[in-house]
């Protein structure tokens, strides 16, 4: 296929693509309408199952499938980010030496950061409540732990993250999700339905059936999936260097050994 | 009220993000692209969706520039085979004070 005609395909694929999306447009509702079929369905649903917030209804609920595949994507991609960045054979570990930090800095950085973790550990329990949930309380605490690294140096912040027992704490949170649902399954419904348990009261932290629980469970994937990944990105910046003389051939360790 | 409020937010919007595309330099791109999360946090809390707006609040303002600049960096660390004309650094440990940010203000 000359170029010339790949050109007149795309040129033609593009035009319908334009033309459809442009019908599709007149026939949207209005900006700012009253009328919202779905939106009015998933409010009936969250509140018969005493959800106060209908997002989090709709994603640890009514979508908890959905939830579990864009889960599993987070998973995924904190898994080939610790095996792409691994240290290969031709870098070398350096030892980051301490760094000075303005004091301002320092000292917004160290008030910040007990007040950043509780606000991420607040949206993550109060999920099913208000605004929020496990993502985004999880991403908030997780990058509160790095205002550390602002605050003192590198050495400190790798002081209290231990990246392995996050690693592990990330696949107990996936883990924990699918387990919550094959519970369902076993409790004679349907996978990952909100079956298990009573609904509780309205408007308090313990109401929601299952919506609590997963939504901790993403809280826990995603606050360690972040602190894994800044952890390798960090590495690669801070102490993973390239060997200045990287070996000729590999394959023969023996002749460039120092 | 709420329509004038809109049509701030999304020019706001459109502003910071033709100034993320229009800035050439990988790490000011990355603080523009912070300010475009910021504006796009408040465009979202504006139309009432204040669960994105967390979520664009956590990731397109604080960690996707983060990662950004430490990408950044690690391209721009190199080793000492090839003089890219940075005097003065001749051993092998240059660029390893722990702290990436500050030596970015520093250089």
């Amino acid at each position: 296929m000359s170029r010339r005609l790949r050109m007149w395909v795309l040129a033609l694929g593009l035009a319908g693509l334009a033309g459809l999306l442009g019908a599709a447009c007149f026939d949207l509702p209005d900006f700012g309408g009253d009328e919202h079929p779905y939106g009015d369905r998933a409010v009936r649903a969250a509140l018969s199952h005493h959800t106060a917030n209908v997002v989090s209804s709709v994603n640890f609920d009514l979508r908890a499938f959905d939830t579990l595949g864009e889960e599993s994507i987070l998973f995924g991609a904190v898994l080939g980010t610790v095996v792409l960045l691994r240290q290969t054979r031709d870098e070398r570990h350096v030892e980051p030496a301490p760094a000075r930090v303005s004091p301002p800095v320092r000292r917004y950085a160290l008030y910040a950061l007990p007040v950043t973790l509780v606000v991420g550990l607040y949206v993550v329990a109060h999920g099913q409540l208000s605004p929020g949930g496990g993502f985004q309380g999880g991403v908030v605490a997780a990058t509160a732990l790095h205002l550390l690294y602002i605050a003192v140096d590198y050495r400190a912040l790798r002081r209290i993250r231990p990246v392995g027992r996050y690693e592990v704490a990330d696949a107990a949170g996936e883990a924990a999700f699918v387990l919550l649902g094959a519970a369902a399954m076993l409790g004679g419904s349907a996978f990952l339905a909100n079956s298990l348990l009573p609904y509780g009261e309205f408007n308090t932290l313990a109401s929601g059936g299952t919506v609590p629980l997963l939504n901790a469970a993403i809280g826990m994937e995603v606050a360690s999936a972040v602190v894994v990944l800044l952890a390798r990105f960090l590495d690669q910046a801070v102490e993973i260097e390239e060997s200045p003389k990287p070996p000729d051939n590999p394959d023969e360790p023996g002749v460039n050994a120092p | 009220m709420d329509d004038v409020l809109i049509v701030i937010t999304l020019l706001l919007v459109a502003a910071s993000a033709t100034a993320a595309v229009a800035v050439r330099d990988p790490v000011r791109q990355a603080l523009v692209l912070s300010l475009l999360g910021l504006t796009l946090a408040a465009l979202f809390t504006v139309l009432q969706a204040p669960d994105v707006a967390l979520s664009q609040l956590a990731v397109g303002t604080a960690l996707t520039p983060l990662l950004l600049t430490l990408a950044v960096r690690k391209v721009h660390r190199r080793p000492h085979t090839r003089d890219d004309g940075r005097g003065g650094e001749t051993t092998g440990s240059t660029g390893t004070t722990g702290n990436a940010a500050a030596e970015e203000r520093g250089e």
